[in-house]
């Protein structure tokens, strides 16, 4: 009989601790399946963040760092100077990124470093139990929020791809999302170039991907598909910022 | 005194700074200290205050520098991570004396280590976990009303010496629910803070708040003048309970949530008639040193429980100087020592010193 | 008299506000209360705990590890908890939800099928003030009266509707 669909050779055979309906477990594979289309499993490191994500080292097959909060493109520009042959990737969430990390991403960016990042915008602090991200929509109600973030006391939301796409140093700049079939083979299509521009060595490459976290938002994991259709994309336009003409 | 409510010990904590006055709180999320924020994110604005949360940690303590600095009765709180990160900016504040609260809900580590309760950054925060010769007052409550209290206090101590304070707990004290009897109206320091920068109004010479000398002459100086204010201190703030210790031949040493197993041992202690002592330091620094020679002077030996490899050990050695041994007994990792466990170990020693 | 508490089982069944609301009650009858709440890493769609003290002394240390009653509202927190109940004591599971008998002999046990009664009663998700019923009556820890007042004030207004229905399973729990 063929196979006609089975689990990639880079995610590791376990199971996920992600809650029911939460899409991190969903990019993971699409992380996976590129490792594999590209072969590349033996000559990839990834760092990890702190996020929900904290120990996806125990989910990919290939060779991983935990970093500290926010550092994860410091700890990956260590890794790519000791191995610049090597494919490099660090996959963070907002409150990571966009945080406390954001000196950092902003500065592998700008150094051009050939590494890749996977972001994961869902809006919220997972790990921590529903906090305001500084990706937190106007309005949305957090658990440092509880009145909706206000513009005039908690400013606006980070758009980070749009940030991003300003600096030379950044070749592949992207946002997806997952919220259905369509979205799902696009945000795979992104990720693997953003791989290859890094193979290439174009320079930085980042996928920004609309993710859910249905337990922090408070619905059921159908709505949160929808409320990132309807709330998020509004905000967060899906598209390539920088790099769609890279050829790889 | 108000009626008894029954509330988290994060909560205890916000509920405390807004009483004792706290206009301006500043904090990132981590666990398991995240409902301070929480409570402070809800309350505050109620009251007329504010709420920040920051971008970090290194963030939320330089706000508290400009906040304090600017006059205000301001805290912020965090856990044993996010504590490392602010160790710059508590550093240059102990410099440029500024008053504040801040609060350690104290994980087990090191590195990212796990989310249970530790005692594991007791060095870091009695020793100076930041750069140069600096202290701040820490206090570890035990219980929740105690929490409640030296959470005011701390706020009176930072304002009248213009010193850091620092309320350590763990993770239980943090979570646990126990009832609490706040009072009608707080005895509250007040002080005009000449030397905060509001503005001059045109009216006086301008305040600087600073934490740079660059003369020797003038830092040494500056120096002394610190060493002072921490010798006053010294003599005058040091909180300590003392529990069975008349008479006691073993005298067990713990602070926050494990005296109080130590409590329930000194207990079951007492059902076979050995008489088991404790020193409970509510200031860790400073140090009550004195209750330690005291009981040097009749105890066997000393025992320091703690949830760490061994740090308040150290200063309980210091204090003893000899007289006689101190034992250690620690558990790190999140894990906490049973009862059993730490009396097995007090019949243990008792046995080695023929008793 | 001293109670120490355990009640265990999945996240979401009600596990740790049960116990606040018993505590909260210890409270309104002058008692000295404690509340632990489990808080580790298995909290994200795991198991839940918490320890409960009721006591004329003070309370010193809010940890369990003996307890005089255990309520378990699934098998791997009877399995957990089954060894560390002080013999004499008492351990109450739900047995809608619990796979096996439990194997001490000098405890009391009480398998009641709370979740299949509860949800008889008309609301499933009042298996845990069921079981609390029984704990209730066995220990004579707080009064149920005293219950009904730690509901009124923990229960945010919209939910004060179900009160009585709450109050009428606990009292079927009591006489179970
Ligand atoms: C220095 C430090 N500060 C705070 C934390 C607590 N913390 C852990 S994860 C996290 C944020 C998680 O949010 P995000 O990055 O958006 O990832 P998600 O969990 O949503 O996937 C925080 C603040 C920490 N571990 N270290
Ligand atoms: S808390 Fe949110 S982001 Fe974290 S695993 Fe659950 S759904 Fe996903």
């Amino acid at each position: 009989m063929a196979v006609v669909f089975d689990r990639p050779h880079a995610l590791v055979d376990v199971s996920m601790h992600y809650c029911p309906g939460c899409t991190h477990g969903i990019v993971h594979r699409l992380v996976a399946e590129v490792i594999d289309e590209l072969n590349i499993e033996g000559t990839t490191i990834g760092v990890s963040p702190v996020g929900c994500a904290y120990n996806n080292y125990l989910y990919f097959n290939c060779d991983m760092q935990q970093a500290a909060h926010g550092r994860a493109p410091a700890v990956a520009t260590g890794v790519k100077r000791v191995h610049p042959d090597k494919v490099v990737f660090t996959y963070q969430g907002d409150g990571d990124l966009a945080a406390i990390g954001t000196a950092e991403i902003v500065h592998a960016a700008a150094r051009g470093e050939k590494i890749t990042t996977v972001f994961i915008n869902n809006a919220i602090y997972g790990m921590t139990s529903g906090q305001m991200a500084p990706t937190t929509l106007v309005g949305q109600v957090t658990t440092t929020s509880p009145y909706g973030r206000k513009p005039e006391i908690q400013g606006y939301p980070i758009r980070v791809c749009e940030m991003l796409s300003t600096l030379t140093g950044a070749a592949f700049v992207e946002r997806v999302s997952v919220h259905d079939i369509k979205n799902i083979r696009n945000a795979k299509k992104a990720i693997k170039k953003a791989f290859q521009v890094q193979q290439k060595g174009y320079g930085f490459s980042i996928v920004e991907v609309l993710s859910t976290c249905p337990t922090n938002w408070g619905i059921n994991p159908v709505d949160a598909m929808k409320w990132v259709q309807d709330k998020m994309i509004p905000y967060y336009p899906l598209g390539n910022f920088k790099g769609a003409d890279l050829e790889v | 005194m108000g009626k008894k409510v029954l509330m988290k010990g994060n909560e205890v904590i916000a509920e405390a700074a807004i009483r004792a006055g706290c206009t301006h709180y500043f904090g990132y999320p981590i666990t398991p200290q995240s409902d301070i924020a929480h409570y402070m994110a809800k309350q505050l604005p109620l009251v007329g205050g504010t709420f920040v949360q920051a971008e970090s940690e290194v963030a939320a303590i330089n706000m508290l520098y400009g906040a304090s600095g600017a006059g205000a009765r301001c805290m912020t709180s965090s856990s044993s991570p996010g504590i490392s990160l602010k160790q710059e900016g508590i550093s240059y504040m102990a410099c440029a004396e500024l008053p504040a609260v801040i609060v350690n809900i104290v994980r087990c580590g090191p590195g990212l280590g796990g989310i249970l309760p530790a005692q594991g950054d007791y060095f870091q925060a009695v020793k100076g976990g930041g750069h140069g010769d600096y202290k701040m007052v820490v206090l570890a409550p035990a219980n929740l009303q105690e929490l409640y209290e030296l959470t005011v206090e701390a706020f009176n101590i930072a304002d009248k010496y213009r010193t850091l304070v620092m309320i350590m707990g763990d993770g239980n004290l943090g979570q646990m629910m126990e009832p609490v009897q706040f009072k009608d109206q707080e005895d509250i320091y007040k002080d005009e803070k000449a030397w905060a920068t509001v503005g001059t109004g045109m009216k006086r010479k301008h305040n600087t708040i600073t934490s740079i000398y660059i003369e020797p002459e003038v830092l040494e100086a500056h120096n002394n003048k610190l060493q002072k204010k921490y010798a006053l201190i010294a003599e005058k703030e040091v909180r300590v309970e003392e529990f069975n210790t008349e008479n006691a031949d073993i005298i067990v040493t713990a602070y926050g949530t494990v005296a109080r197993i130590v409590k329930n041992v000194i207990k079951l202690a007492k059902k076979d008639n050995i008489n088991v002592g404790l020193i409970r330091p509510i200031t860790l620094w400073p140090f009550p040193s004195e209750a330690y020679v005291k009981c040097a002077e009749y105890a066997k030996a000393f025992l320091s429980v703690e949830l760490s490899a061994g740090q308040m050990v150290e200063d309980v050695r210091l204090a003893v100087n000899g007289k006689k041994p101190v034992y250690f007994h620690g558990r790190t990792g999140g894990m906490i020592p049973t009862e059993k466990e730490i009396y097995d170990k007090i019949k243990e020693i008792l046995e080695k010193l023929g008793g | 008299m001293e109670q120490k508490i355990i009640i265990a089982g999945f996240g979401g069944q009600g596990i740790l506000s049960a116990g606040r609301f018993l505590a909260y009650a210890g409270m309104l009858e002058d008692k000295n209360v404690s509340w632990l709440p489990s808080y580790g890493p298995e909290m994200r769609g795991g198991t839940a705990n918490c320890c409960i003290i009721i006591s004329d002394e003070q309370v010193g240390s809010p940890i369990v590890n003996d307890p005089t009653a255990l309520i378990a509202m699934n098998t791997p927190s009877l399995d957990k908890f089954e060894k560390i109940v002080r013999p004499g004591g008492v351990i109450i599971v739900d047995s809608s939800l619990v796979g096996r008998q439990v194997n001490r002999e000098d405890v009391v046990t009480y398998a009641i099928p709370a979740t299949e009664l509860a949800s008889e009663a008309g609301n499933a998700t009042f298996a845990n003030i069921f079981l609390l019923g029984k704990l209730i009556a066995h220990t004579n820890i707080i009064k149920p009266e005293s219950f009904e007042l730690s509901l009124k004030h923990g229960l945010r207004e919209k939910y004060h509707h179900l009160i009585p229905e709450e109050m009428k399973v606990l009292r079927r729990g009591m006489e179970y």
